[in-house]
């Protein structure tokens, strides 16, 4: 029996890969990267760059940066909260959760972005744990009824509290790492078991061009030492914060995040790290930074190849649209980029429910966008030799009334060779008429609200609850907020 | 000869030549020519043209960007003769410009500050993350015609009603415009805040400019 080819996609040949990184490297090394940070600028001197404190500049030689992508494990195993499900992100397993941080949630009815509260959060955290292709969770809404101060670590609150899938999430403010990695640890039942069996990718992302924030570069220092996975997003806009051309951006890609990963492998060797990134092909009319540009997608799927040659596990911003409402141009741009990056093997792909530049969040789309995953997976399936010999078999004593409807054959491969139609149309033209000519987002607007009815709260230990809900309130206090929102769950 | 040199001002903004608009700067001050003239008759039909370009789908951000930037070599140069000479050139206002506070993009910012530069405003630009107070000591302490402020959040963009809430405690409001602009403003929002007006590009914020700060 023939095994399914995995289909890949590469843009770049060898060749201009180790070029690509070769040019990253010698950016750090001659011009480095300013790190706002001076624990991490303590941390790099001890290890050998060239430390220039005044201008908060550090310069890395290629034995360091060697050293630590030797140290970096090429996959992080992710376990759900129970620390039974275990999900690979490395070789080229693919893993989509939600575009994360939206601070907008699209309105069904009144098709207009708003602020987003609890409300939204629960029913979006409920809706993406009955989504069977999003394997994660993303912290993906920010909610305007709590503290600015503290929106950070009530994200992953909610979140803990209603999922039991791991999540991709991240901190806004430096104070926001203790709380957060508190909640995971409490969830997971200690700071050693979290760092045995992560919960959450926390992202980072570096400031184009070269250059790592106070609040980033901590990020990274914290999660590596508590065994939490950073991932880091670079995210230059090509002729605005980053070259113009697609390679150039890549070189920038590499140098920053390649600085990332040193600052998090000398904070703690070892520590898991992902090769990420939130690029954007820069619209030289409108100044806005389209997700779904085919350029952006190529250069994802270009950086993710150049990360596996580095041997990491890979991240990328795809899966998503630019597109304000569900229309044509968010469903073209989500497939496009989810088949893309799954074709290019990224690991984690955040995207689907998107919209906007990544500042909205539509329950709608991400109904829509399980969908699309769902065709991803099967599409990375490939095709597989299921008989030998493969239809000789079938034909045999062939007559020209066969049928193949009813054939056992049919009955035995048809649902492992394809997959529902989930909500795409398929019906002739006049039962679509009498159907109401539902369109898929009405569809899926009556979907989310099956889905969310049907949802069941993974059960939680009385004194768990209570733990992270005590955690989460003492955050909350020290940030002005006498009591947090009643999640109405 | 004189309609030679303006020709080549008008053409190396248009072309975005640094160098090249500085160079004739210069011949112009060696030549002894009316510099007021020289930027009224060379370099401002040069950026007028430019605006007309990016109206016309023509031109992108890097061709305007790099026209700015060639009238502010030319200006940067001439400048300082004029105010030898103890002649000025006509602005055609004073702008404060900043992204407010809470938010940190300033590129959209940075474009309109550069064009209404070229435009022939004295502008101050604050940077990014401005506190509010901040726009208005300055507009205050320049003698500013008009307050622009940039936000590209949701979150940030309520900083802007904000500040027309500050002039107005201030008994300020009606001393300056307020322009506003960013990704998330729109000229309803412009109206609902009550600011002035709202663009929606950097040649656009130009033109509004213009016709609130009432001298172009």
């Amino acid at each position: 029996m023939i095994e399914a080819k995995r289909p890949k996609l590469e843009l770049l040949d060898r060749p201009f890969v180790d070029r690509i990184v070769d040019e990253g490297m010698t950016l750090l090394e001659r011009q480095g990267v300013m790190i706002e940070n001076p624990e991490a600028l303590d941390l790099l001197g001890e290890a050998g760059a060239d430390v220039d404190r005044g201008a908060q500049r550090a310069r890395m030689g290629r034995p360091l940066v060697e050293r630590c992508l030797a140290s970096t494990p090429a996959s992080v195993t992710l376990y759900d909260r129970s620390g039974e499900k275990a999900f690979v992100v490395g070789g080229d397993q693919v893993h989509f959760d939600p575009g994360s941080a939206a601070v907008t949630m699209l309105d069904h009815e009144t098709q207009e972005e708003r602020q987003a509260v609890t409300r939204d959060l629960v029913d979006f955290t409920k809706l993406v744990e009955t989504l069977e292709h999003l394997h994660f969770q993303s912290t993906g809404l920010i909610s305007s009824d709590v503290p600015p101060g503290a929106s950070d670590a009530y994200r992953l609150y909610v979140g803990l509290r209603l999922s039991t899938k791991p999540f991709v999430t991240g901190t806004f403010r430096v104070e926001g790492f203790k709380p957060m990695r508190d909640l995971l640890a409490a969830v997971r039942g200690g700071e050693g078991e979290l760092r045995r069996k992560p919960l959450a990718i926390f992202d980072a992302c570096p400031s184009p061009p070269l250059k790592w924030s106070h609040l980033t570069a901590q990020s990274l220092i914290d999660a590596a030492r508590a065994g939490i996975p950073s991932e880091l997003i670079s995210m230059g806009m090509t002729g605005a914060t980053s070259p113009v051309t697609i390679a150039g951006t890549l070189v920038q890609h590499v140098a920053e995040n390649l600085c990332g990963l040193v600052i998090c492998q000398i904070a703690s060797p070892g520590a898991p790290v992902i090769f990420g990134g939130s690029p954007s092909s820069f619209d030289m009319r409108k100044g806005t930074t389209p997700m779904g540009a085919v350029e952006t997608m190529m250069i994802d799927a270009a950086y993710a190849q150049i990360a596996k040659a580095l041997n990491l596990p890979t991240h990328a911003y795809m899966g998503l649209s630019d597109a304000k409402v569900n229309d044509p141009q968010a469903g073209l741009e989500t497939a496009l980029g989810a088949v893309l990056g799954a074709l290019a093997g990224v690991n984690v792909i955040s995207g689907p429910g998107m919209l906007d530049f990544e500042s909205a969040q539509s329950l709608e789309k991400l109904v829509i966008d399980d969908g699309i995953c769902a065709m991803v997976y099967r599409l990375l399936a490939g095709i597989a030799q299921r008989d030998q010999p493969i239809a000789l078999g079938l034909f045999e004593g062939f007559t020209p009334d066969m049928q193949f409807l009813s054939h056992p054959h049919t009955r035995k491969f048809y649902k492992t060779e394809h997959i529902p139609a989930g909500l795409a149309d398929r019906d002739p033209y006049d039962a679509w008429v009498a159907a109401g000519r539902t369109s898929i987002v009405d569809k899926a607007h009556a979907d989310v609200a099956r889905r969310i009815g049907a949802y069941v709260e993974p059960p939680m230990d009385a004194s768990l609850r209570m733990e992270i809900e005590s955690i989460m309130t003492a955050y909350a206090r020290s940030q002005g907020a006498d009591h947090l929102p009643p999640l109405g769950i | 000869m004189k309609d030679d040199l303006y020709r080549s001002m008008k053409e190396a903004i248009i072309a975005g030549d640094r160098v090249r608009a500085a160079a004739l700067a210069q011949d112009a001050i060696g030549s002894g020519v009316d510099l007021l003239e020289v930027i009224e008759k060379g370099y401002v039909p040069g950026i007028q043209r430019v605006g007309e370009l990016w109206e016309e789908g023509e031109y992108f951000l890097p061709e305007l960007i790099s026209s700015a930037e060639a009238m502010k070599a030319a200006m940067s140069v001439l400048d300082p003769e004029l105010a030898r000479r103890e002649t000025k050139a006509r602005t055609a206002g004073k702008a404060v410009i900043g992204t407010v506070e809470g938010d940190i993009h300033d590129i959209g910012k940075n474009l309109v500050a550069s064009m209404l530069q070229a435009g022939g405003f004295e502008v101050h630009d604050l940077g990014a993350d401005v506190a509010l107070d901040r726009f208005i000591d300055r507009a205050e302490a320049v003698g500013a015609d008009l307050i622009c402020l940039s936000a590209l959040l949701t979150t940030t963009m309520i900083n802007q009603k904000r500040l027309i809430g500050l002039l107005r405690d201030k008994g300020l409001r009606d001393k300056y415009k307020v322009l506003v602009g960013g990704a998330p403003a729109s000229a309803k929002w412009a109206e609902d805040i009550g600011a002035d007006g709202y663009a929606e590009n950097a040649v656009a914020a130009v033109k509004l400019a213009k016709a609130l700060a009432g001298r172009g």
